[in-house]
């Protein structure tokens, strides 16, 4: 599974993975780059084994969590502008707390101990690491 | 004596100006002595922090964590995926 893009995110083939006719209730997060600071866009760099490594282990506990949900996602590398996404994940359950408890497990997990850094680049040609849990 | 593979990432690789590099370090060691012995012998990487987020085989771990002759220890910069 490749769960590391180049290319923007399709939500439509994440909610095919996960939805099923016993699964009513599916939740779908998704990461935007933000315009902060003059940002214009991000480019995002991973350590691609260790996070693809990372990834598996988060989904597969996440089903240990909750059997019953399909939980997936993708996290876009490279340079992303302004408004497109770097991450989405999508939940499915039979009923909506799972998929919520599920989707946002997922997303605490990946910002605790995914290795992706990102570069911040202004609109004034400056470029900036973002270091901090501020995000 | 083991071989270590380093890697560096992100800031840490400008800061280093590598991506990676091998050590030799005499067994047993841990995390640390291979992150102290990189500063020694390439003195570009004395600039990432001299006790970073590190991981072994691909697994976050702790610089007490013992290393063996063919391990990857890389140097992580604060993560901030998502």
């Amino acid at each position: 599974m490749t769960y590391l893009l180049h290319s923007a995110i399709s939500v439509e083939s994440l909610l095919a993975e996960v939805q099923g006719p016993e699964r009513g209730g599916t939740c779908v997060f998704l990461g935007t780059v933000r315009s902060d600071d003059d940002v214009t866009a991000i480019e995002y760099s991973a350590y691609d084994d260790m996070a693809l490594a990372e990834i598996t282990r988060m989904l597969d506990e996440a089903q240990v969590r909750w059997p019953d949900a399909r939980v997936t996602l993708r996290h876009r590398l490279g340079l992303i502008p302004v408004g497109e996404a770097s991450i989405a994940i999508a939940a499915a359950a039979p009923h909506r707390d799972e998929a919520f408890a599920a989707c946002r497990y997922v997303i605490e997990e990946v910002k605790k101990r995914l290795p992706i850094w990102k570069k911040e680049l202004r609109g004034d040609g400056s470029a900036k690491w973002v270091e901090v849990h501020d995000h | 004596m083991g071989k270590v593979s380093v890697r560096f990432f992100a800031r840490y690789a400008e800061l280093a100006g590598c991506t990676w590099s091998a050590v030799n370090v005499a067994t047993p060691a841990t995390v640390a002595d291979v992150i102290a012995r990189v500063r020694e012998v390439f003195p570009g990487t004395q600039a990432p922090p001299p006790r970073p987020l590190a991981a072994l085989n691909q697994r976050q771990v702790r610089l007490d964590a013992a290393v063996s002759d063919g391990d990857e220890v890389a140097l992580l910069p604060p993560l901030a995926g998502g």
